[in-house]
């Protein structure tokens, strides 16, 4: 099993039209991963890639194809509706890549999302990844925008709130040949979706996923949240790094959410906090897999 | 994006805050006459206030010698030279680092007769992911001391987004304030007022420390955002032309000026050892590491997941530009992005900027062998690194020689 998603997750992507949503819609088709429908206002009836029929609707899609799952690739103006129009729509999981979403568009989404059966994953954030069992972790369920081939299929689960930082583990994992069960960016932003905690709790449950890398950065509380959880209920070993221990106070570093306000969410906290839970701090962003391997 | 404090009370005073009467004013003959007008309309005391991004200004010095960037004065002359002392003078406070910013304006108010000052705040809790009104009996101090030392006076009420703030949240926000009387519904009315503020500008934070209960010339008792602090969310400002008109580009580092143009994301920070790294994450943990094994990161930059060959330059020229530089460290993880693409981007930007400092690269991903052939094959002076790790020690080593 993995989490979230398998290889035959049938997802649909919104936005497949525009450039960033084409290429990786394209990147996942290459990967195997079961895109069966797309979504852009006005195109309904086209073709993408020959291959996949587009829709004006998410409903629409979903009723043609059965879609469960959306990637969300609308520019950020529009990523709030598109969220929204997933969730109308009844699907399993929006995950929305979209860098830049207004903060109140996001705390409405949020409100919107209370009682619904829907999860979003993001949005700011590179997706998800269950790798394949094919070369190069082919076949697998690929949502956003990772690197494929990184991936290899294994015991590993991974969950980030930094894209590039995600593919440094996998890839560390990857080349010390051991895989990942499901590998999930939750998202730069300070309001989001789906927090470190609820990917944990999923790992844990996951009989495949056999040990955790949980990889956080400076602001907010979700690495706390997720700490102290694990010390009580966590039965798998979790690897953790948090980025931004030299960040000054007060700047935002690039990630909307990566900010040390009012003396709150600093790394040293952070760190503190997983030290408290037992969990292994990699002290170095090259020690990551070696840590969680030590523990397995 | 932060704005001034009289534009922040400008946005309050629009959605029916009481503020202070006065203006802003850029040459000491406007605060003159802003200071004649003031007291003949029967003000007494004035304040002028020097207008910078940084708090702390009471307690400033400028580097002239002269005392405090705040201050109280009862005639127009008084005025017109504290204003004079102020204006195209660097006021150095304990936000402002020792460099300190230069004061380009200021506001000349009436300064009210002040019976009690409390704190309010409204920003985003990240935990609910719902708006956050904050507000505390202790007025003009340090809200996070009080948060420590006195939880017990703060109290806060979580705003439900599809309801706004509701007159009832407003009500025992005042009541824990501890207004009686008429001072319930005019507490009302303003925390509205601010909560609406926040609200539809698409603020990150507003802060108004000192709110205050002033007594006017009538004798009347009345709430007033004495001071006001605001930031905005930079992701919101396309809908919002007005606010992006107060942006002041002379508060803003030049060298991050530069940056935006090209989408780059740059801090400066005050290590030797430059980074550029794509993604925000991975460039945190490249200074992080950096740290680690002994050096200091000169700046945070982010040249984002898609990074070209013109970003690459710019990056580069904007990096060189900082004199404390004394190393460069490149760690791109090329996901999707053709680590031969930005390995030709580095060598043409190396050519194009002339660099004479110590390279270290780290390239990882996609296509990297063509990239580190590219790196090898262009007789350039650089060194290449296996790991992070590996290429921080090398960057701190590169520095402590030199």
């Amino acid at each position: 099993m993995s989490i979230l998603v398998t290889p035959k997750t049938r997802v649909l992507v919104q936005g497949i039209t525009g450039g960033f949503g084409a290429r990786h819609t394209q990147l996942s088709l290459a990967y195997g991963t079961q895109i069966v429908a797309g979504v852009t206002p006005g195109k309904g009836g086209q073709m993408f890639d020959q291959t996949v029929p587009v829709f004006d609707t998410v409903s629409a899609a979903v009723a043609a194809t059965g879609a469960t799952a959306s990637a969300v690739f609308v520019p950020p103006a529009f990523a709030a509706d598109a969220i929204l129009e997933g969730v109308d729509a009844g699907l399993d999981l929006v995950v929305c890549i979209t860098e830049g979403i207004p903060v109140n568009d996001m705390v409405r989404v949020k409100r919107a999302l209370q009682g619904c059966r829907t999860r979003l994953i993001g949005p700011n954030c590179p997706g998800i990844v269950t790798p394949g069992e094919g070369k190069d972790s082919h076949n697998g369920c690929r949502i956003g925008i990772s690197p494929g081939y990184i991936h290899k299929k294994g015991p590993v689960g991974v969950v980030s709130r930094s894209g590039t930082l995600t593919y440094e583990a996998v890839w560390q994992l990857t080349c010390r040949g051991i895989g990942q069960s499901t590998c999930v960016g939750i998202g730069g932003d300070p309001v989001n979706g789906t927090s470190h905690l609820d990917v944990i709790r999923m790992f844990n449950e996951d009989p495949e996923t056999r040990g955790i890398i949980m990889i956080g950065e400076i602001g907010g509380s979700s690495e706390e949240e997720a700490a102290e959880w694990i010390k009580a209920h966590c039965q798998k070993p979790v690897a953790g790094f948090i980025a931004g221990a030299t960040a000054p106070p007060g700047r935002r570093m690039g990630h909307a959410g990566a900010i040390v306000s009012g003396g709150k969410g600093t790394a040293a906290a952070k760190i503190e906090a997983f030290k408290a839970a037992g969990i292994a701090v990699a002290t170095t962003p090259s020690e990551m897999a070696d840590t969680l391997l030590k523990m397995m | 994006m932060n704005i001034h404090e009289f534009q922040a009370k400008e946005l309050l005073a629009q959605r029916g805050v009481l503020i202070p009467s006065g203006r802003v004013c850029c040459t000491p003959e406007e605060a003159r006459a802003t200071a004649e007008t003031l007291l003949a309309a029967g003000e007494t005391l004035l304040a002028v206030k020097a207008q910078i991004y940084a708090g702390g200004r009471g307690k400033g010095t400028f580097t002239t010698g002269y005392q405090g960037g705040v201050k109280l004065f009862r005639t127009a002359t008084e005025v017109y030279e504290g204003a004079k002392a102020m204006l195209g003078n660097v006021l150095v406070t304990k936000q402002t680092g020792p460099e300190g910013r230069r004061v380009r304006k200021l506001i000349v108010a009436g300064a009210p007769e002040i019976e009690k000052e409390f704190y309010l705040a409204v920003l985003l809790d990240r935990v609910s992911s719902r708006p956050v009104v904050m507000a505390s009996t202790e007025g003009g101090m340090d809200i996070e001391e009080v948060a420590t030392r006195t939880p017990e006076k703060i109290f806060k009420e979580l705003v439900d987004p599809a309801l706004g703030l509701m007159p009832y949240q407003a009500r025992k926000i005042a009541q824990g304030l501890g207004l009686k009387g008429e001072l319930i519904s005019l507490g009302v009315r303003l925390l509205t007022g601010v909560y609406r503020t926040w609200w539809e500008c698409d603020a990150s934070l507003l802060e108004i420390n000192p709110l205050c209960i002033v007594r006017t010339r009538q004798n009347q008792r009345v709430l007033m955002a004495v001071d006001a602090k605001m930031a905005l969310d930079d992701n919101a400002l396309y809908r919002h032309s007005d606010l992006q008109a107060m942006r002041d580009l002379e508060e803003e580092a030049p060298l991050e000026i530069e940056a935006s143009k090209f989408s780059l994301n740059y801090i400066k920070l005050d290590g030797s050892i430059a980074c550029l790294v794509n993604g925000a994450g991975l460039a945190m943990a490249t200074m992080d590491i950096i740290q680690h094994f002994g050096g200091r990161p000169a700046n945070f930059l982010d040249v984002g997941g898609g990074a070209t060959k013109e970003q690459v330059t710019a990056a580069f020229g904007i990096i060189l530009q900082d004199p404390n530089v004394k190393g460069i460290l490149v760690n791109i993880f090329g996901g999707i992005m053709d680590c031969n693409v930005i390995a030709t981007g580095i060598v043409a930007a190396v050519r194009t900027t002339g660099l004479k400092l110590p390279l270290i690269i780290r390239l990882e991903g996609n296509n990297v062998e063509a990239g580190k052939k590219t790196l090898e094959e262009s007789g350039l002076d650089l060194a290449s690194a296996t790991s992070m790790a590996d290429a921080a020690k090398k960057a701190v080593m590169a520095v402590s020689g030199s």
